[in-house]
């Protein structure tokens, strides 16, 4: 995050992002950018916490899968399939990882990668574009920069992430109870399976929403990276959710504006600002010596 | 009508039987406690009355305007993820969620409530630190408050002083004792035969042979004598 240089430099990188944010296009997709980095922190304790983060791994790669088949199909609205699609896979894995006869690991690893394979074959095989390998590598890696996302999908994610935050505050103090102790949650009549379903549907959605700012393949990146860093310095649910949801932001946030500067890919720039942060974290941790 | 009524009662895992013909009653205001060898299904049991697995045969009736859902649970075991972060406050809180239904927020009586067991179980002090840091007897009495903010009736214990100190187990029981008085009804499961018939009214023991009654009775019973015997026999049994 060395973007200040020289004075001339410094001055001409804020003419540069002024002139950027002269554009409410540029702004809408800013806040989308941010907004959709909030909704990835949320869950990212329970994701960690709950042995769904290799739940979360498998419905990116899923989600590549089924993205694949809209572009093959031509759909200028790839999320009309993309989200059921990974809805219904993350329903489906939850199944599998409650039956105990089926190991749920070797399952979602199963599924996970026959999505990539199958994903890319199908693109290879039957894409219409002309720029099939920059296809691939935007729907891995995310698109270069967020200005990219249509009006639609800027839209389609501004609606979601709302829901998922409102959701998510709803629904809260459930979701510590059945994260923490699913045991005692039964016992006290809390509807565990509900809760569960509930979880893995709101994961899907967000990640259906990560990938359009970061790229299938750093999804777990963005939802994993906020809530680790929180609990190396916080101990209490709350301030750790809190904190992870500001850190996300503050981090997408100047993802976001150094990668619009710099020119770098938008996806990797906020998960390496994550990382950044993540280290700092550790050393806060380390030194305060809550750990 | 009693609280609780098993009648011919088999509890056990995906149709496997582990405890069979089971008949007993707890009513308001007993003090229960089950005794049994590793083994015999006393967990089983108790998970059966809080409705976690359901009856292999037989069944359980609740009585006297007892919900399952309102009993406090204290599990035998109670496996929290290493640096899951999670303040003794939040964890007592949950407990009643149970009375929260679907309001998402809890409400000032709920806060109160739980402020309350804290103050009970004296852990008042502990209520911001995390749950992880806690020693094992802090860790009972944070996952006891819990248990007693979700129920106004009754609490099953699986072993609450399991891997405690002699001291911490004796200020537990005195504890339990004390709740019992103030009118909670207890069903306990415990190893400890000695503090069993010290502090229990009733005795139900499984295993080999199945008893059920009250504790002078009990300690007059075949059944009884035998354990008693043995248990004074092999100190360890005691305190696995
Ligand atoms: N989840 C499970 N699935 C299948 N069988 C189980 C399960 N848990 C326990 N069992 C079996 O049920 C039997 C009774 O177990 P249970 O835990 O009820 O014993 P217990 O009386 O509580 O013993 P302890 O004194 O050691 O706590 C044991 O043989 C055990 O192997
Ligand atoms: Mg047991």
């Amino acid at each position: 995050m060395s973007e200040t240089g020289k004075a001339s430099d410094g001055e001409y990188m804020i003419d540069k992002l002024m002139m950027y944010m002269e554009y409410p296009f540029v702004r809408y997709a800013m806040i989308v950018g941010v907004m959709i980095a909030l909704c990835s922190s949320l869950l990212g304790v329970t994701l960690v916490l709950k042995r769904y983060s290799f739940i979360g791994d498998g419905l990116s790669h899923v989600a590549f899968g089924v993205m694949s088949i809209a572009a093959v199909l031509n759909l200028t609205n790839t999320m009309i399939i993309v989200l059921p699609g990974t809805i219904l896979a993350a329903v489906l894995l939850l199944r599998t990882g409650q039956n105990a006869k089926i190991k749920g690991d070797a399952a979602i690893a199963m599924i996970s990668v026959g999505a990539l394979a199958f994903g890319y074959l199908l693109m290879n095989k039957f894409s219409t574009s002309t720029n099939l390998s920059g296809d691939v590598c935007s729907t891995l890696f995310g698109s270069m920069s967020i200005l990219t996302l249509t009006r639609r999908e800027v839209t389609i994610c501004a609606v979601l992430s709302v829901i998922v935050v409102i959701v998510f505050i709803y629904f809260y103090h459930k979701i510590f109870a059945v994260t923490f102790d699913e045991t005692f949650a039964k016992s006290a009549g809390t509807r565990v399976n509900a809760y569960n379903l509930l979880i893995a549907v709101v994961i899907a959605v967000i990640i259906v929403l990560a990938m359009n700012l970061v790229g299938s393949l750093l999804i777990s990146a963005l939802v994993i990276f906020p809530a680790l860093s929180s609990m190396r310095i916080f101990k209490t649910f709350k301030s750790v959710t809190v904190f992870s949801a500001i850190l996300s932001v503050f981090c997408a946030f100047f993802g976001i504006v150094i990668s619009m500067l710099a020119g770098t890919p938008v996806g990797s720039t906020i998960v390496a600002a994550d990382i950044v942060a993540f280290g700092i974290c550790s050393l806060i941790g380390r030194f305060t010596g809550t750990r | 009508m009693a609280l609780i009524t098993a009648k011919d009662l088999s509890v056990g895992y995906g149709g496997q039987t582990v405890a069979e013909h089971l008949n007993f009653k707890v009513n308001s205001g007993d003090y229960l406690c089950i005794v049994g060898e590793n083994g015999s299904g006393k967990s089983t049991l108790v998970k059966t009355l809080v409705k976690l697995i359901k009856p292999v045969a037989g069944e359980v009736k609740y009585g006297d305007g007892l919900m399952p859902g309102e009993i406090g649970y204290l599990p035998q075991h109670t496996v929290v993820q290493r640096d899951f972060p999670a303040s003794v406050k939040e964890i007592v809180l949950s407990g009643c969620q149970s009375r929260m239904g679907l309001r998402p927020f809890y409400n000032s009586e709920e806060k109160k409530l739980a402020a309350d067991n804290m103050e009970k179980m004296g852990i008042t002090d502990l209520s911001n630190k995390c749950y992880r840091e806690l020693s094992g007897g802090q860790q009972q009495r944070v996952l006891l408050a819990r248990a007693l903010c979700a129920t106004k009736k009754m609490l099953i214990l699986d072993e609450p002083v399991s891997g405690l100190d002699p001291k911490v187990t004796a200020e537990m029981y005195e504890l339990v004792a004390k709740l019992n008085k103030e009118g909670i009804t207890i069903v306990m499961i415990s190893h400890d035969i000695k503090s069993a018939v010290e502090y229990a009214d009733h005795i139900l023991h499984i295993g080999n042979t199945i008893y059920f009654g009250s504790k002078n009775e009990y300690l007059n019973s075949k059944a009884g004598k035998i354990f008693m015997m043995m248990q004074s026999k092999d100190p360890h049994v005691g305190n696995r």
